[in-house]
């Protein structure tokens, strides 16, 4: 699939300034850099406005008649809701201090993916109907009309920008550029312009309760079969259980960690662990699903997903919730769930049943971090972990944008690798923790068909990694977050050969000595333990 | 939606060429999308991997994780790039009728 491309192709990018206004500088989509609408079917399934056959590269979008009033009343209406929105159109001074934060910028020299700019391409339309002096002043004063074209480019635009907020660390003003982008994005939804990669998950997750379409059969299914691996490997019958009620804690995962590959070492990562500290919990096929593709699409959609979580939680009678690895969950979690989808009253402030730590930073949503929990359980020394079997894991850890920036879950999956192995290195302080670099596929964008501008997008991290697998022989990269672990694999193919991505709680797993376990011969992936983290062809 | 002229039948297919309509899958359709890759002998090796696709989609409406796919039909993952060149998802998947799985995948 990355065959087509070559670094060579890829790292010719020139970054100069096209020595005009960028408002002169015509839009053109170049495939490769873009994701394919959404399947009408499952437009209309989820209820939306203009489900219809079209692709961005045909000529004719099929708008509806009215496209202008729809986005502009849509806008005035956002404007008049989110007065962040009304404060990020008015505030920034172009000082230029995000301009080469971005890592679509980095990888692809192209002036309109520097947050300023995107963000301008949103502002001028705003200057132009919203404010006085671009109603007079109109281009003096950086407004312009908004025109299908406009439509076109920020169509190109803010499925350009991962939302991963890294350029909102350096903004002096704090402007939260995701935050633009979600805007756009909504408004660009308004006329039926969306990604079948947002979309159909979206869908899916209403239909079967994940964005896979996992129904809960299936569900059960591939538990059993993770439980069957871990037994095989360890001799330890593990029991996990589904939509019991009365659990004290509800595990909340994204589905792929029931699905995809490397994901699944992650779930007997959890598995095992939850058994062997004897934990009182139940997953949900219904709120199965931790990630929230809403999120990329408008708050309404994001609402309406996330809202399953807490119905279940409620109907279970569950004390807390506990969440899995999973990126954007913690975003949605963490900054909107609690006044978006809360109070979450009939809760109580989740308290670790092993150490009797109290999560207050938990109490307004009653969501706990799988990480921060193990971390505890370490920190209280409640798990016997044998870091030799881990000896030829070299491992770096990217921290996903969504639990680093939104949630400042930086310290605790460190503090678990350190303990489950004997080799961890961080990469440049500048490329990590709240200054870390997008996988390049966050927010929808990980497509097979945008896959160029994930390439360029995920330079910076790539680049990253070869540092550190230079200088300290670095082999594997983990995460907690599904479409990291969906999308690195690709990435470190094309720019780092020879690095395999992971999860914490796979290496956790790996570590973990259980009680009347048979002596481990083999690693979560079932590779022989002399051999494993040996590079593989 | 795009469609595919398979041996002179019409099928309905993503933008990736993948079957919009499953129930339409015949055996020929599997041959036909498997010449495309440049795959012209499909062996009894291809069919167990595709029956075991298909089998589990009518069960589950969704493709089996690959783990459980290299397991149950003994076919390890290395094998399985030789058979279909994209691999289990992007060539077995859409040889054998279904869709292209989305999410965090």
């Amino acid at each position: 699939m990355a065959a087509k491309y070559s670094q060579k192709d890829l790292l010719e990018v020139d970054g100069k300034a096209p020595g005009t206004s960028w408002m002169d500088v015509k839009t053109v989509l170049k495939k490769g850099r873009y994701s394919y609408s959404g399947n009408p079917r499952h437009v209309e399934y989820l209820g939306l406005p203009n489900p219809r056959e079209w692709q961005p590269h045909d000529g004719d979008w099929k708008l509806p008649e009215n496209w202008k009033e729809i986005v502009l009343e849509g806008f005035r209406e956002r404007l008049k809701k989110h007065r962040s929105l009304k404060l990020y159109m008015d505030i920034c001074v172009r000082c230029g201090a995000c301009a080469d934060k971005c890592h679509y910028y980095i990888g692809s020299g192209d002036e309109k993916n520097m947050p300023v700019v995107r963000a301008e391409l949103m502002r001028s339309v705003y200057r132009r109907y919203f404010t006085l002096s671009g109603r007079v002043f109109g281009r003096l004063v950086g407004a312009r009309d908004l025109t299908e074209e406009v439509i076109r480019e920020w169509f190109y635009y803010f499925y350009q920008c991962s939302e991963c907020r890294r350029c909102s660390v350096y903004c002096p003003y704090g402007i939260d550029t995701a935050e633009i982008t979600m805007m756009g994005r909504e408004l660009l939804n308004l006329i039926g312009l969306n990604i079948n990669w947002i979309i159909e998950p979206a869908s899916n997750c209403f239909r079967t309760g994940n964005h896979l379409g996992i129904q809960p059969h299936t569900f059960h299914d591939n538990l059993e079969f993770a439980c069957e691996e871990i037994q095989e490997m360890t001799g330890i019958a593990v029991e996990p259980s589904i939509n019991r009620k009365g659990a004290e804690i509800l595990l909340v995962v994204p589905s792929a960690d029931l699905f995809a590959d490397p994901h699944i070492y992650t779930l007997y990562g959890y598995l095992m662990l939850l058994h062997e500290i004897g934990l009182d919990y139940t997953f949900s096929a219904y709120a199965s699903e931790g990630g929230n593709f809403g999120l990329f699409h408008s708050n309404e959609l994001m609402k309406r997903l996330n809202a399953k979580i807490y119905t279940e939680a409620r109907r279970l009678g569950v004390k807390w919730i506990l969440g899995g690895e999973c990126g954007h969950m913690w975003r949605v979690a963490h900054q909107y769930m609690d006044t978006m989808n809360g109070p979450a009253d009939f809760l109580e402030t989740p308290r670790s049943p092993v150490t009797g730590t109290v999560f207050h930073n938990a109490a307004g949503t009653g969501m706990v971090h799988l990480c921060e929990f193990t971390a505890d359980l370490i920190h209280h020394g409640r798990l016997v972990l044998d870091r030799s079997r881990n000896a030829a894991v070299r491992v770096t850890h990217h921290d996903s944008c969504n639990t680093a920036r939104a949630m400042g879950l930086l310290e605790e999956p460190r503090y678990i690798l350190r303990n489950s192995c004997e080799h961890f290195h961080d990469m440049p302080e500048n490329t990590i923790r709240e200054h870390t670099f997008c996988c390049g596929s966050g927010s929808g964008v990980g497509t097979d068909e945008n896959l160029e501008m994930r390439l360029r997008g995920g330079l910076p991290r790539a680049a990253a990694v070869r540092y550190v697998r230079e200088r300290h022989g670095v082999n594997m990269l983990s995460c907690i977050c599904a479409i990291d672990k969906a999308t690195l694999p690709a990435l470190m193919q094309f720019w780092v050969p020879g690095v395999e991505v992971c999860g914490v709680h796979e290496l956790l797993g790996n570590a973990l000595v259980m009680k009347g376990e048979s002596e481990r011969t083999v690693n979560l992936r079932g590779e022989t333990l002399a051999e494993a983290g040996h590079e593989k062809e | 939606m795009a469609t595919i002229d398979l041996n002179g039948v019409m099928f309905e297919v993503d933008e990736d060429g993948f079957l919009q309509e499953p129930e339409k899958w015949t055996e020929d359709v599997a041959k036909a999308l498997a010449g495309q890759e440049g795959v012209t002998e499909l062996t009894d090796e291809h069919w167990k991997v595709m029956n075991y696709l298909r089998n589990y989609f009518q069960e589950n409406g969704i493709a089996p994780m690959v783990r459980k796919l290299t397991k149950e039909t003994g076919v390890q993952l290395k094998q399985m790039y030789e058979l279909f060149p994209q691999g289990p998802a992007n060539s077995a998947c859409k040889w054998a009728g279904l869709p292209k799985p989305t999410g965090c995948v």
